[in-house]
Parts: structure tokens; sequence; C-alpha cells
């Protein structure tokens, strides 16, 4: 097998007293999605901060293509092209489509004005048009604020905005969540679309037919250790939730 | 990935016609309450009304209104606010005053333009430094603005008061009043083209750089600012150290208007030029708003005072006009952003 493009061994994290992460494991290849699953309280959500930098490990390691890592911040993940899909979307409701995916990266005009801080609008529009089409967030007008979208345009914003900015890997906390059945099937064309191109993708969900279907892979997590990994054209929703509730465990998972 | 993205020439299929923008901003329908206001007074007065003195010192009166509430837009707009201009605006025209009374024997009154330029800088800095600590104080010790501010509000006054003992300051040089204070360019006041030019400075700023739109970034949702990596307490600082400054600027200009540094009359500074903003279609909540829909909001308390002064209606109804004017202004955006949330 490749080389892991992400990996986490023996992770903990302590809360006070409370331990999320007892010693959890993950791998993420180049190129593959893969789905992490775990009841609630399991620690997914505990291991995606850590792995994309919002909190700090109380101990463990991290490698980045083999090589030790250390997240400081959300932006020590960024600059390594890890981008993050949080739960409650995180865009400025009074922004454009264009404005929130340039949002933190905004393009300067070019010369003095740029100096100055002015910003190339036009070529943002234009980039995000194109990379909205690309990605199948169907728009009518690139240039109203996200809060006059539908719950399901303003999800397509925020994942198409992570994608664009994703090289190596893109974590997705149920990006799914509050989406109609075509919006959904859109979300999940995108995850194998980015994964086409090469870059490795996260995927949080309690949906066990929606992971099955997009997933290469499935690691499961419980009481905040890695209990099992499947791979998902050889296992089936059953033998998935007995590793989440405990009924079945792999030795070598951990 | 923006790396792969090909720079092909699509057109803006996607932009909304400029047209159908501009009906839909409350800006619009701001400078036409506006514009409804100047006409019904001209049309019963014509003659008082269209004259060059009225006018004049209509937008002489507003111009140091103007310069505070371009700060105010841009802390309201971080969903912020700013008690405490016109307290800083005191302190820095008393400062500044002093300064430059300071540096010619004791009266300035005749001095020359080194010590004018000198007596600038000192309100401009002056006004920083509160800016500076009240952002200081709002971003960093993470205490609301409304407090910070109100403490501020209430110490810049009595440091003003402190400086001189609680009494004006005269002696401001011949030379300012002359040229900036009373002086006119083409039948324009000068103060007012200062006003002007920081006003066109503080739109451009707002609307069309990296600065502008952390600004509303921010007071839309700090969070998502945050997350994608902009520096939320450091933006929150710069914008109070603007407020701060213009402020100080527009102690200044009182200073050479008024050709006295006056300690009372700013006490309700702070709340004219919030419901400037506001009345400009600036929502209280953040996260939108326009410096031209404030020139605006600046403008209709003004033509309110002075129409109902010259048609001869008691301008004791002026506030409450504005009052209305203003708590329809609030609601209107109240249930925009109700109908707009729903979706």
């Amino acid at each position: 097998m490749s080389q892991p493009l992400l990996e986490a061994r023996d992770l903990t994290k302590n809360y006070g007293t409370v331990e999320a992460l007892r010693g959890a494991s993950f791998t993420a290849h180049p190129g593959e999605v893969v789905s992490l699953i775990g009841d609630n309280g399991a620690g997914k959500s505990t291991l995606v901060k850590c792995l994309s930098g919002v909190e700090q490990p109380t101990g463990g390691t991290l490698l980045f293509d083999g090589e030790p890592l250390v997240l400081g911040s959300p932006n020590d993940a960024r600059d390594l092209g890890i981008e993050t899909v949080f739960q409650d979307l995180a865009v400025a409701p009074d922004l454009d489509p264009a404005a929130n995916m340039f949002l933190g990266r905004e393009i300067l005009k070019p010369g003095l004005l740029g100096f100055l801080g002015v910003l190339d609008k036009k070529a943002m529009r234009k980039q995000a048009t194109e990379h909205f089409t690309r990605f199948g967030a169907t728009l009518q007008s690139i240039d109203v604020p996200i809060a006059a979208l539908s719950g399901g345009q303003r999800q397509s914003v925020a994942v198409a905005r992570s994608v664009a900015w994703a090289s190596k890997l893109v974590f997705m906390d149920e990006p799914t969540a509050a989406l109609g059945v075509v919006q959904r099937e859109r979300v999940l064309d995108v995850i194998k679309r980015v994964r086409d191109e090469g870059v490795a993708v996260v995927l949080i969900s309690h949906n066990m037919p929606e992971v099955l279907s997009v997933s290469d892979r499935v690691e499961v997590l419980r009481l905040g250790r890695r209990v099992a990994r499947f791979k998902a054209s050889e296992t089936s929703v059953e033998e998935l939730v007995g590793a989440m509730t405990g009924a079945l465990t792999q030795e070598d998972a951990a | 990935m923006t790396e792969k993205t090909t720079m092909s020439s699509l057109p803006d299929e996607h932009r909304t016609s400029f047209l159908k923008r501009v009906a839909g901003a409350n800006t619009l329908w701001i400078g036409l309450v506006l514009l409804v206001l100047v006409a019904t007074f001209g049309a019963i007065r014509p003659d008082a009304v269209f004259q060059v003195t009225t006018l004049q010192f209509l937008l002489a009166e507003t111009a140091v209104l103007l310069v505070l509430s371009v700060g105010m837009t841009f802390v309201i707009i971080t969903s912020g606010i700013d008690l405490s201009v016109g307290s800083v605006l005191v302190f820095a025209s008393v400062a500044s005053a002093m300064a430059m009374n300071a540096v010619s024997g004791g009266d300035a009154t005749n001095a020359g333009w080194g010590v004018i330029a000198f007596g600038l800088l000192v309100a401009v800095v002056s006004g920083a430094v509160w800016g500076l600590l009240n952002g200081l104080l709002i971003s960093r010790a993470k205490i609301p603005a409304l407090i910070v501010t109100l403490g501020s509000f209430g110490a810049a006054q009595g440091a003003a008061l402190l400086l001189n003992n609680g009494s004006n300051v005269s002696g401001i040089p011949d030379r300012l009043n002359r040229t900036f204070g009373s002086g006119t360019y083409l039948g324009i006041p000068n103060i007012v083209i200062v006003a002007a030019v920081v006003t066109a400075l503080g739109a451009l700023l707002l609307s069309t750089t990296r600065f502008g739109r952390y600004t509303y970034a921010v007071g839309s949702n700090e969070e998502a600012a945050r997350r994608v990596g902009i520096s939320v307490r450091g933006h929150l600082t710069k914008v109070y150290l603007l407020a701060g400054t213009l402020a100080g600027l527009a102690g200044f200009m009182g200073n050479a208007f008024f050709r006295v540094a006056v300690v009372t009359g700013h006490e309700t500074d702070n709340l004219n030029a919030i419901a400037a903003v506001v009345l400009g279609g600036t929502s209280i909540f953040g996260g939108t708003g326009s410096v031209l829909g404030t020139v605006f909001g600046v403008f209709i308390p003004a033509v309110l005072e002075k129409g109902l002064v010259i048609i001869g209606v008691k301008e004791f109804w002026q506030p409450i006009a504005v009052a209305i004017v203003l708590v329809a202004a609030v609601w209107l955006d109240q249930t925009r952003r109700r109908a707009r949330n729903q979706r």
C-alpha cells in the first residue's frame, strides 16, 4: 500500500479528567475517501480537531507524508493543503459566495492598487463562478449575500470553498446532514470528484448507506480508540454497526 | 487548486444587473427620503432654502459630524459601538489648542503653518491613542464595546476638563480659521471639502479594499472570519483606532471652524453619529452598511432641523421626526433580516 498521507498514532486528548481520545490512530492515503464513523462521544470530532490543528493532542504522534508533524493552529494545517468543512458551515452570511470563497485569501489588483489593499473583485468573481460550476453548486447569482441562499446552497458553497483550497486533504464533518436528496447526491458527487483529483477526503457521517456508497475505506472509533478498519467494498452496514457498538472488534486495528 | 483553475474568459452571466442591485439597496431609499425632504422644504420656501449661505451653513455645520460618522460606520459594521467619539473629539480639540498655544508662547492667534501642522498632529495622535485604548480593551480584554466606550466617553471628557481646568481654550491661529474654518473654494466651505475627502477615502477603504472586506466579515460572522485565518483581534483594534483618529481630526476641524476649543456641546455627538449611521442603512447587528448611506443619514436630521426652522415649524419637532425615521429604519432592517433568515 502507498505511503499514508496523514497518519495519527496513539493520540490522546484529555479535557481535564475527561479522556476524549485514549490512544486513537487514524490513517488517510492520498486520493482516497476514508470515512470516520463512531457512536456519539466516540471521539470523532475531537480526533478531527486534533488532525486539523483546531486542538492540540495531549499525547501521540502525527505524521504527514511520513514526516513528524505538529499542528499549532488551523493555519498550519491550511498551509499544508488541509481544509475542513465544519458542521456549522462557518460562512459570513452577509457576504456573497465569491467573497466567502476568497475570504482570507483575497486576490488583490496588480501594482500600486494592490499594494494599497484594493481587491480584484472581478477576478475573484470569475474564478469563483468557474469553481462553483465545476463542483456543481448551482447558484442563480454569484453576488447575493449567502444568507439569501437556501440551506442546501449555503452548504454547497461551504463545501466548494474548502475543496477549492484543499490540495492534499479535506475533512468533512457531516457535510450532508442538513441536505435534501438532490443536494446530498451533489455533495457526494463533489467528494468523488475531489478524490479523483488526488486529494484525500475524510468523511464523518452517521449515515451508513452513504458511508458505504462513497468511501474507499472506513475506520471505526469507539471510546476514543480505533476499533476496526474496513474496505468499504468488503463490508456491510451490520458489520459497521457491530464495530461501533462493540459487538465486533478487530485485534490489529488499534 | 487555484493554479489549476483556468482563466478562460467566462462572461459574468451570474451577475445581477447594476440597476437591480441599486434598487435593492437601502442606500437608494434613504437617499430618496433625503431628496424628498429637500424638495418639500424647497417647494414651500424656495427663496430661503436654495440660498447659498443657507446651504453653506448647513454643509459646514454637518462636516464635523460627518467625519465622526464615517469612523462610526466601520465600527457598527463590525457589530460594535463607539460611545466615546464626542468626548475624544473634545479631548483632541483641547489638547491640540493647548499644544499650539504652548509652542507659541501662550497665544497661538498669530501663529504660522508650522504651529498649525503641529496642532493637527497633536489632535490626530490624541484621538488615535483613545481609539487604540478602546480597541485593545475590546479585542484583547474582551470587554463589551458598549462598556469600554462608555468608560472612555466619561474618561476622555474628564481628561479634557482636567487639561484646562474646565474652560474653553482660545487662541486658535487666525490663519487656520481664515483658511480651513471659514474659507471657501468655488463657494464650497473648505471644511466641507476636507470632510468630503475624508468621506470619499472612507468609502473607498470600506468598499474596495481588503480592510473593508474584513470589516464586513468580522461583523457578519466573527467565528467564520477567525477560521479562515483573519486576525479578528487585530482588525477590531484597527477599526476602533480608525474611529478615534477620525474623532481627533474632527476635533481639529471644530477648532478651525469655531476659533475656540469648546469643552461642552459634544455630549450627544456619539448618539447623533450612531443615528446617522443607522439611518443610512448600516445594520446595528453588523455585516452590512455603506459610507454613502451614512452621508445621507447625516444630512436627514440636519435638513429636517434647518427646514423646520425655515418653514416656521417649531424646531422642537426635529428630534421627534428624526426619532420616528430612525426607529422605522431599524424596524425595516429587522423585517428584512427575518424574511431573509427564514429561508
